[in-house]
């Protein structure tokens, strides 16, 4: 028998995340006031900022888009047992899939790209994770390190193939040739004027198709059964028939596949190209999404949300708000995924005592 | 020895300030409530019994006992002077130790170095390890403590880690002993030799409180023995005055069979053949060797011996869970390549149901719903292609939850939540459903309470009634002997010896186990022989 219970589960899931990014922000505010300036306006520009007017909204819903992907490639790894950080990597090559196939088919209708762009966004992400996932199931090379590498190994490759090979000539910044219009995933402004110039497109349906599926998967198939089953013990796994190795090459096959939509959203629905280092963290952001998540799609959902309202609010609050710097809003955003990430838990220990002790007292 | 009769010495202690006294004990978990009221006295100089069923609130008790936790309210007195006990160290220095049924040793380290682990009195280990090394001679001469200091725990069998276990209790100066289910992991020559071990102790003056679920070990070694049950403490008896089934309907509340009532066996066609099976740990270091045997069907086959002599390895080779090195496994007659890590699902589709001897690692995953757990390994079996059918694992497991009398009845609970005879359960509910050629059960009744213990046995023999196979693993030797049609007697990875359990005595089975036949050393136990053949050099092993 443990000395403590463990939280209720709506303690779990909900007030344990909020009180974390509470903390991060409270942490953050301090700062806002050490530099003078006024910590409650700031909260109301970030505010404003994402979700105040109809083309911030479309910006935070494009980063919510990028970091639903980003989330899901982290959290489904995490359900069997692994701890996927190469989403960043994947994404990157998921990158170089969807650039390829837009190009060798450029002028092609969009209806028909933007399956494509998916499919090889996915294939060549899902390669990515695939050699890491090989390594552990059939080598024992561990995942962590692994993933690690080859976010490394994606960033050489693709800084030759992008400077080296698929950068036109007589241009001068770092990108591939550009998408042609016909081809690119339409924004979510050319249907709804609401959503003014902002980035968010078509892709936001598919991050949500992608949420309802992975909730499918982990819970509804025999494949999430399986999954669960290794994550939670190996072991008991194995006694149930169920091969670890066929189970972690594929369940890394398609986190991988999820990073590389990443890619779609960005290099078909955004840029039109593919630009040097287009990844920019999201898919690191997407281990904070993961975990705050709690691993599960609608927790991923919402701190993707979250998250995307934090980019979008502080690119907003470091253009109207000249005293705060871009260096003080990365700070806040690293406070909230050191928060509700790397320290998510503690704050559980205290918790735990509290519950415990209010149920001891309303026990006697 | 004893010189003095139980009755005398409960009167001399009488006369004294009790060792322990608890009172009016109580503590929560959340809502559970562990202890209810606990009173509590242990009188000094005897050894002192307490039984209970699994969540009984035994282990809460002590430590509360030992520090570990803090009771919400009421009053421990050692040597009648109240204390609060804080921690162990607390507890310690009040002269209360502890003897866990896991066992607190650093592997790697010498027997000496165990010993005076966090009480080194000086910053330079010399004269600590000296004076220690004078302390365990005196403490040998005097109880019959015998471990050579220099020896590593690695290289000791259980029983003799076990008096390590012992021996740190003491150097600490403990005047009272808890021990913690001690005869779990010993072999009966073992057990004996704890227990004369403990009469020593007593018969000194310290005092010791035994927990255990073994009834025999009560009778055997106790003076007084308390029964607690679901929390509260049913009763404090002095020994002499009770009996075994008597006990047992104090700890379950009701009447318990405590022998397995069966008719004799019809064995027919053979199922399950081993032949020459050769199978090695995750060291590559032979743990089965050259084991041959059958199983009929309608016969109950029952392998015995000291845990780590093979047994283990010998089900997971069988059941697809470790892959054999040499030989062949023939299930009615075709041979089962059982290759790769998916080989379980192969070894259950061919018809060798498994359950397995630790159900925590293998047999469960315990954050599962008990739902889920009930389809575990036959996953594949509920819904059309990819999708998993809920609703029809539901429906198998509210089957399996009625025909067990699993409770509590809600497949939506965690399985962690179930007791351990509750969680056995799950796990032979799955395993018996599925109307399996042979069943092959590993300790199936390992920290399950009395009353399901009955439950289970009777469902084992109902399947070999039913013409099943059945394949039993036990490191309790009662439990073998009264379930088994045959016992096999498997030593270093051998089989040394085969039984009629009507008719071997307990003394004789003993002997196999721990690698002795009656010509002498088996030709087993060669120079590899693991640890517990070190016991039988014992003089007291002898026959």
């Amino acid at each position: 028998m443990s000395a403590r219970a463990p939280l209720p589960r709506w303690a779990d899931v909900a007030l344990l995340p909020v009180l974390n990014v509470v903390l991060a922000f409270l942490i953050g505010g301090l700062i806002v006031l050490a530099v003078g300036q006024n910590p409650l306006q700031a909260v109301g520009v970030m505010l404003y900022g994402a979700f105040g007017y109809g083309a911030g909204v479309g910006y935070t819903l494009y980063y919510t888009t990028d970091f639903i992907f980003a989330g899901l490639a982290v959290a489904l790894a995490y359900h069997a047992g692994m701890f996927n950080i190469g989403g960043e990597g994947q994404a990157y090559i998921g990158g170089l899939g969807v650039i390829l196939v837009a190009l060798a088919l450029n002028g092609l209708h969009w209806a028909l790209m933007f399956p494509l762009m998916i499919l090889f966004g996915a294939l060549f992400g899902a390669f990515w994770a695939y050699i890491p996932g090989v390594l552990q199931a059939k080598r024992g090379s561990h995942i962590v390190i692994t993933t690690i590498l080859f976010n490394f190994i994606a960033t050489s490759v693709m800084s030759y193939i992008i400077t080296r090979i698929l950068k036109p000539e007589g241009v001068n910044s770092d990108e591939s040739a550009p998408i042609e219009a016909i081809s690119r995933i339409p924004r979510l402004g050319e249907f709804f004027s609401y959503f003014g110039r902002s980035p968010a497109n078509l892709s936001v349906l598919v991050a949500v198709l992608a949420l309802v599926l992975c909730y499918w998967l982990i819970w509804h198939s025999k494949f999430g059964y399986a999954m669960r089953a290794l994550g939670q013990n190996p072991t008991a796994a194995r006694y149930a028939g169920i091969s670890g190795t066929r189970m972690i090459i594929i369940t890394m096959a398609l986190c991988g596949a999820l990073a590389g939509m990443v890619a779609v959203n960005n290099v078909g629905g955004v840029q039109g190209r593919l630009i040097l280092n287009f990844v920019n963290g999201a898919g690191f952001v997407g281990i904070a999404v993961a975990f705050m998540g709690r691993g599960h799609p609608i927790g991923v959902a919402l701190s993707a949300l979250l998250f995307g309202a934090l980019y979008q609010g502080g690119q907003e609050l470091a253009f109207s708000m000249p005293g705060i710097t871009k260096e003080m809003i990365v700070t806040i955003q690293a406070l909230v995924i050191l928060f509700t990430g790397a320290m998510g838990d503690m704050l559980r220990i205290p918790l735990m005592r509290l519950f415990d002790r209010r149920a001891t007292a309303g026990g006697q | 020895m004893a010189n003095t009769t139980q009755t005398q010495r409960l009167e001399a202690a009488a006369a004294d300030a009790p060792a322990i006294e608890l009172r009016g004990i109580n503590k929560h978990f959340g809502a559970v409530h562990a202890n209810k009221d606990i009173d509590l006295v242990v009188k000094r100089g005897t050894v002192h019994g307490i039984v209970g069923e699994n969540g009984a609130g035994k282990s809460t008790l002590m430590s509360i006992l030992y520090g570990f936790y803090t009771a919400d309210s009421g009053e421990i007195l050692v040597n009648g002077q109240r204390h609060d006990i804080t921690d162990s160290r607390h507890a310690l220095a009040l002269g209360i130790g502890m003897v866990h049924q896991h066992f607190m040793l650093v592997e790697n380290f010498s027997v000496l170095e165990n010993v005076v682990l966090g009480a080194e009195d000086s910053p330079l280990l010399g004269r600590t390890l000296a004076h220690a090394r004078e302390q365990m001679a005196g403490l040998a001469r005097d109880y019959g403590l015998e471990v050579d200091p220099d020896a590593l725990i690695e290289d000791l069998s259980v029983g003799q880690q076990q008096r390590v276990e012992i021996l740190k209790a003491l150097y600490r100066g403990a005047e009272i002993l808890i021990l913690d289910e001690p005869t779990g992991v010993l072999t009966p020559a073992e057990a004996d030799h704890l227990f004369r071990i403990l009469k020593t102790l007593r018969d000194e003056g310290k005092t010791i409180i035994l927990i255990t679920h073994k009834l025999r070990e009560i009778m055997a070694i106790t003076d007084e023995v308390s029964v607690m049950r679901q929390g509260a403490m049913v009763t404090t008896i002095e020994t002499a005055r009770t009996s075994p089934a008597e006990l047992a309907e104090a700890m379950v509340g009701r009447r318990v069979l405590l022998r397995v009532d069966k008719s004799p066996a019809k064995p027919a066609e053979v199922r399950l053949e081993v032949k020459d099976l050769v199978v090695a740990d995750d060291f590559g270091i032979p743990r089965v060797k050259n084991v041959s045997f059958s199983v009929r069907s309608g016969e109950i086959v029952g392998i015995a011996g000291v845990s780590g002599n093979g047994q283990s390895e010998l089900l997971e080779a069988i059941t697809g869970m470790r892959e054999r090195r040499a030989g062949a496994i023939v299930l009615n007659g075709v041979p089962l390549e059982l290759e790769g890590d998916a080989a379980a699902a192969d070894a259950r589709e061919a018809g060798i149901a498994h359950v397995p001897e630790d159900r925590h690692r293998l047999g469960l995953v315990t954050t599962f719903q008990e739902w889920e757990n009930a389809i575990l390994g036959y996953q594949r079996k509920y819904g059309p292609g990819l999708a998993l059918d809920i609703g029809a694992a539901k429906r198998a497991a509210r089957g399996h939850i009625e025909k067990f009398d699993i409770r509590p009845p809600d497949p939506e609970l965690k399985t962690a939540n179930f007791s351990g005879g509750n969680q056995q359960k799950i796990v032979l509910a799955r395993e018996m459903e599925r109307d399996p050629d042979v069943l092959v059960i590993g300790q199936p009744t390992r920290g399950v309470d009395i009353g399901a213990i009955e439950f289970i046995h009777n469902e084992i023999i109902r399947m070999r009634d039913a013409g099943k196979a059945v394949l039993l693993v036990s490191v309790e030797l009662d439990e073998v002997r009264s379930l088994s049609d045959r016992i096999l007697v498997m030593f270093d990875g051998h089989i040394v010896g085969e039984a009629d359990p009507a008719s071997a005595d307990e003394g004789e089975l003993g002997l196999l186990m721990a690698g002795v036949t009656r010509e002498g050393r088996s030709p087993a136990a060669g120079a590899d022989a693991p640890a517990p053949s070190q016991d039988v050099s014992d003089k007291d092993a002898e026959p």
